[in-house]
């Protein structure tokens, strides 16, 4: 069975085709990067997986069984800016937050949730911070924390929006040696991205998204300049192209 | 006036309104004040003063139908906030907007419906600015039991509203009803809002709501710390307000905001971490906000 199974999959926003004839398939231990220009539709895959928007047509498989909102399968971490960072909350419990759901209404965390917190800050090293405000973390820290929450429910799936945005090349570094073992440990890992530097280095796969899947494969098999160019609309010429090459 | 005297005059029998509304003052600054902190924190103060100001035409119905003004004005406040929730829902028109659309409509209806009631500037004014006088006993006991009402809801839903304050995406992935939340989270506001105007008074109940958790905040990075210290600012600026104004023969719920306002303004200069003269004074070297868990991520590699 695999992790996650998307087919045929069709997606509108207000009227406008987004998504078109999306098939991807997920096995656990991979890390797929999803790559494309702003408004490819990469978010508004994740969103899909997620159950999070309305579909036109095709299939989204979670283990084997259609997607909705609130399956502990997946932990999702959403871009940094959908976070309120002034809140005034310690990392522990922005950690936390991510069981709401699963505690349910009119209960409180119990042993097993402040175990599963606890596991899941060691895991992204945030253990010695974990009293601090979240309005005093760095952006890597900041980073690991939504990696953390989403931890927090052990899922098999992990969805990264955009991680590695407006972090610098170490914590870039850091952050995707952390991807790859998470992925590592029998974790499907799909994460979008920008930045193809980041991605070809620690992708187990590479997909090119543009409205519409235009490749998808090993980093080492997406040479040919014409696929980038058709993703990203960018000419021959272009600086992408001569990272491409060079990578 | 010595504190002495006002202990009298408290326990004077031929002023039993005064501890009613001391009484009334400090329950709803107590509510306003925990309520007011997911206001603050969420940044929704601009719906605060929507429904403060939407409960006003249910007040004037309630007046001119001699019914319970309480009731009137929760009645029209929640709708208003329902309306606000569902419109704001089509994004073309921001919610902002659609707040401020509300806004002023309600109390516009508000102006025209007790314009119709005889003798109204007497008691448009008594809505607009609050009274200590004549408050029914029963009014006591709504506001007593609504507030209570709010704080086991709050009790109860906390979990839930910390979560779509911090991250409304990730709430829905989670399965949160962010829609019904938001609603339940409107119309606490509302009703807090209801129960604190007999005293306070429409134009100001605001500031019951805003400045205690504003000032809580300024003093506090943990929220738990926080949800106990606004309602404890509201309380005790609502006690000293009221102490002052029956002094000095002041409007109270002016005197009462005038009292948080002077709370929020010392939190503002001398808050422990975060105060203007507090930081200026600090020595330099005291506190470092580093990246002391990178080494740690570096060495584990």
């Amino acid at each position: 069975m695999r992790a996650l199974d998307i087919e045929g999959l069709d997606v509108d926003l207000g009227g406008r085709p987004v998504l078109r004839d999306i098939r991807l398939h997920l096995d656990r231990g991979e890390l797929v990067g999803l790559l494309g220009p702003n408004g490819a539709g990469k978010t508004t895959l994740l969103r899909a997986v997620l159950a999070l928007t309305r579909t036109r047509g095709g299939t989204v498989m979670v283990e084997g069984k259609p997607s909705r909102p609130g399956r502990s399968e997946i932990g999702y971490v959403p871009q940094r800016h959908e976070f309120t960072w002034d809140f005034p909350i310690s990392v522990e419990q922005a950690v936390m937050s991510g069981r709401t759901g699963h505690i349910g209404l009119l209960r409180r965390p119990g042993v097993a949730d402040w175990r599963a917190v606890g596991d899941a800050l060691d895991r992204v090293q945030l253990t010695g911070l974990r009293r601090r405000p979240v309005g005093e973390l760095s952006g890597g820290q900041r980073q690991r924390v939504l990696v953390a929450r989403a931890l927090a429910l052990a899922p098999r799936i992990l969805l990264l929006d955009e991680p590695f945005t407006g972090l610098d090349m170490p914590t870039q570094e850091l952050l995707g040696d952390l991807f790859t073992s998470l992925a590592a440990e029998d974790r499907a890992v799909l994460m979008t991205t920008h930045d193809l530097v980041a991605a070809v280095d620690s992708c187990t796969r590479l997909v090119l998204l543009n409205g519409r899947i235009i490749a998808d494969g090993q980093p080492a098999d997406l040479q040919d300049a014409e696929l980038w160019t058709k993703t990203f609309g960018v000419s021959e010429t272009s600086p992408l192209l001569k990272l491409v090459r060079a990578t | 006036m010595s504190i002495t005297d006002f202990l009298t005059d408290l326990l004077n029998p031929d002023l039993a309104f005064l501890p009613k509304a001391l009484a009334i003052a400090v329950m709803s600054s107590i509510v306003c004040g925990v309520v007011g902190c997911y206001v603050v924190l969420r940044g929704m103060a601009f719906i605060g003063d929507a429904v403060a100001h939407a409960v006003f035409p249910g007040i004037a119905v309630a007046f001119v139908l001699q019914g319970s003004l309480v009731l009137g004005g929760a009645v029209a406040g929640v709708a208003t906030a329902l309306l606000i929730a569902i419109f704001s829902q089509n994004r073309r028109v921001k919610e902002d907007s659609i707040i401020g659309v509300f806004l002023v409509g309600a109390f516009a209806l508000g102006i025209v419906i007790i314009s119709r009631a005889p003798g109204y500037a007497g008691s448009l004014q008594q809505f607009l600015f609050g009274s200590i006088t004549g408050i029914p006993d029963r009014d006591l006991y709504v506001v007593g039991g609504t507030g209570l009402v709010i704080l086991g809801l709050v009790l109860a839903l906390h979990k839930e509203f910390v979560a779509i304050c911090l991250d409304r995406e990730m709430s829905r992935a989670m399965g949160l009803s962010v829609f019904w939340l938001d609603i339940v989270l409107y119309v606490l506001v509302t009703l807090a809002v209801v129960i604190s105007l007999q005293t306070i008074g429409n134009i100001l109940v605001l500031a019951l709501l805003i400045t205690p958790a504003a000032a809580a905040r300024l003093l506090t990075d943990r929220l738990g710390v926080m949800m106990l210290l606004a309602p404890l600012i509201g309380g005790v600026s609502a006690t000293v307000g009221l102490y002052l104004s029956w002094s000095y023969d002041t409007p109270v719920g002016g005197t009462i905001v005038l009292v948080a306002t002077a709370v929020f303004l010392a939190a503002w200069l001398f808050a422990p971490r975060h105060g203007l003269l507090t930081r200026r004074w600090r020595r330099p070297g005291g506190q470092e906000i580093g990246d002391d868990a990178r080494p740690a991520l570096s060495a584990a590699k």
